[in-house]
């Protein structure tokens, strides 16, 4: 049986050379490695999907994100404290197999496993949060600076340039001294409110371009408005880009939030946080390595995983953008 | 040339005219330097109503706008709101341990870098090519503090364990510091180990990216012909490939540079450093918005000299790019 669609205008001679299916992205030749007779219509995203899979990195970067995403999502389940649980038995102590403290306690006796667990949970979610937030408002500053071109693209993207003037953690560090009061919600809004630059940029550059190709003109030509042309017709053609940069402003809003609340700007304590629980680390002094050392390397990972992630998706998302090195 | 170079001075000043103005109305929409006062133990109101009017708190906000640029300018960004001591002699003297760091950092970043990202692209997939790839991607997904505060474990602990001190880790000097050669030595044994988290930040971006300028090189026509030529394979690499294959790096380093004087901020409060970054942390904690201004429109004025060098550099560098 063949499942060709209507569109395909050969009538196919061979049944072992297969003839291109819908959406003629792809030539007959990709899947000529298909022995069998019946044919199934591949759209792009299926072979971003294939090509996502291929790149074995990646992979594995989404595993162990999808397990960290759960274990943030249902901390309950998997750690064996709760984060403010005092065991006055073991005090200060390295990681053991004792009592499961397998990051080690601090000063109050608290099991930094379960507080690294909660504290994945915060972070996690500023991360989330700072990707969506500054996604949606980069893509709309980009697509309505890129589309509309002159005058308010160039206001836009002077405002942009005035945002990358003043360094990026100073700015930060001033909004949530005077904003944040600790809140992690706030701390990822502040956050999302400097990160979206990066993508307008990219989001306009594309739009840019796509103003002049013929679809759009042909979509004004049948009346579509601006925002039907901008974000049915244009943005399905960006989602590349926009999905890499929105995976790297998770890795990046991973690093900025355990920095700020380091440093005692960002989330406050009691909420755990990992860049809380490596500052309280490292005020009980350096004798108790454990206490800096684990959380940081969840964090490492962490990032390390996302920064994999948006590799493969870019390979597989926009093979031209693949640098040939 | 010139009329480039003179535009964009004049952009310049609009943006950083732009910037004082953002700076100005931002901390004055997050901030209230008269609250600030009134929070101050031991302040009557009469004393922060003549501190306010000495520093004209009480004005519509341009005209408080006019009279902190005029202090900016006149008085070198004039005094914090509490005390009267001059912010400017602070400043500099932190901009100048600052720059010390800085500079030592990102010529040891680049001498490693360029030598790794060199290496990397002319034995492309060794193993020598995937081990650093991997510490790259390892050394951009490391928190700056995170790496400085492992360091200073390690060398507290070897301290503790074998009474050996390699480095401190914190401040600038110790108490007694000496003079001459001592005095020098006892700065490096201080200094060396935030130059090295500086230094790993830039190593791993910097060689990731002469790696791939490199690549670009060495796969071009010039190279090819160069070699077709019957050049050995010395001067077609050094001579010909590696010197084009820097040009886009000294853009990156300008610009990276002028963004570190600000920037510097979590390695400079982790080691103690008196930094600008730690400046403007303690600013920041102690609520004076006059300083952290003062922080900001310098900064701002590193980052705008430091682009421009950048775009220069790469018009001079390259002649292929026309600055127009």
């Amino acid at each position: 049986m063949f499942a060709l669609s209507e569109r395909s205008a050969h009538p196919v001679p061979d049944p072992f050379t297969p003839a291109v299916t819908a959406g003629g992205a792809v030539s007959g030749a990709d899947l000529s490695h298909q022995s069998g007779l019946e044919l199934k219509a591949r759209s792009q995203w299926t072979y971003a999907r294939i090509r996502f899979f291929r790149h074995k990195l990646a992979v594995a970067s989404l595993i162990v994100l999808i397990i960290a995403t759960f274990i943030a999502m249902f901390p309950g389940l998997v750690a064996p404290y709760a984060f403010d649980e005092f065991d006055f038995e073991h005090i200060v102590e390295g990681p053991t197999l004792e009592g499961w403290h397998l990051f080690g306690t601090d000063q109050l006796g608290r099991d930094y496993l379960s507080r690294v667990i909660y504290g994945l949970q915060t972070s996690l979610w500023v991360a989330f949060l700072v990707a969506s937030i500054a996604t949606v408002l980069g893509t709309i500053v980009g697509a309505v600076a890129g589309y509309y071109g002159g005058v308010v693209d160039n206001l836009l993207m002077r405002l942009v340039d005035l945002i990358l003037v003043v360094p990026f953690l100073a700015v930060l560090l001033v909004l949530s001294a005077y904003l944040g009061q600790g809140k992690p919600w706030r701390v990822g809004v502040i956050v999302a409110l400097l990160a979206w630059v990066g993508l307008a940029r990219i989001v306009r550059g594309t739009f840019l371009s796509l103003r002049e190709k013929e679809f759009v003109e042909a979509a004004k030509a049948a009346g579509a408005g601006d925002m039907r042309i901008m974000f049915r017709h244009m943005l399905p053609s960006t989602v590349g880009p926009i999905v890499v940069t929105m995976t790297l402003l998770i890795a990046a809003a991973i690093l900025l939030e355990a920095a700020l609340s380091f440093l005692g700007f960002g989330v406050q304590p009691p909420t755990p946080a990992l860049g809380v629980l490596i500052g309280d680390g490292a005020s009980e002094g350096f004798s108790s390595w454990w206490l800096v050392t684990f959380p940081g390397i969840v964090i490492v990972t962490l990032a390390l995983a996302v920064n994999f992630i948006g590799d493969g998706l870019r390979d597989a998302l926009d093979p031209q953008q693949r640098v040939r090195a | 040339m010139l009329t480039y170079v003179i535009r964009r001075l004049l952009y310049s000043t609009l943006v950083l005219f732009a910037a004082s103005v953002l700076v100005f109305w931002g901390m004055n929409l997050v901030t209230s330097p008269i609250g600030f006062l009134r929070m101050q133990p031991g302040y009557s109101e009469q004393t922060v109503q003549n501190i306010a009017d000495r520093k004209h708190l009480n004005d519509p906000i341009y005209e408080r706008y006019g009279y902190w640029v005029k202090d900016v300018f006149t008085n070198k960004f004039g005094t914090g709101t509490v005390s009267d001591l001059p912010i400017w002699p602070d400043l500099q003297r932190a901009m100048g341990h600052t720059l010390q760091l800085i500079i030592a950092a990102e010529l040891l970043a680049i001498l490693i870098a360029v030598f790794i990202g060199v290496y990397s692209a002319l034995r492309q997939y060794s193993v020598f090519d995937y081990t650093a790839t991997t510490f790259s991607f390892v050394g951009l997904a490391m928190p700056v503090f995170w790496l400085a505060l492992m360091l200073q474990v390690l060398f507290v602990n070897i301290y503790l364990w074998f009474d050996v001190r390699i480095f401190y880790v914190a401040s600038l000097n110790s108490v007694d510091p000496g003079t001459g050669i001592h005095f020098v030595l006892d700065r490096a044994q201080h200094l060396a180990l935030p130059i090295i988290v500086l230094a790993v930040a830039s190593i791993a971006q910097y060689s990731r990216f002469m790696r791939a300028s490199m690549l670009e090189v060495v796969n071009s026509d010039y190279v090819r012909t160069a070699r077709a030529k019957g050049l050995d394979e010395r001067k077609v690499t050094m001579r010909h490939a590696f010197r084009n294959a820097l040009i886009p790096l000294v853009t990156l380093i300008a610009l990276n540079f002028g963004a570190l004087l600000g920037g510097a901020v979590v390695t400079e409060t982790v080691f103690a450093l008196d930094g600008m970054g730690l400046y403007f942390i303690n600013a920041l904690n102690a609520g004076d918005p006059y300083p952290v201004m003062a922080f900001l429109m310098v900064t701002a004025v590193f980052v705008v000299v430091f682009n421009l060098i950048a775009d220069l550099a790469y018009g001079w560098l390259d002649p292929r790019v026309r600055l127009e």
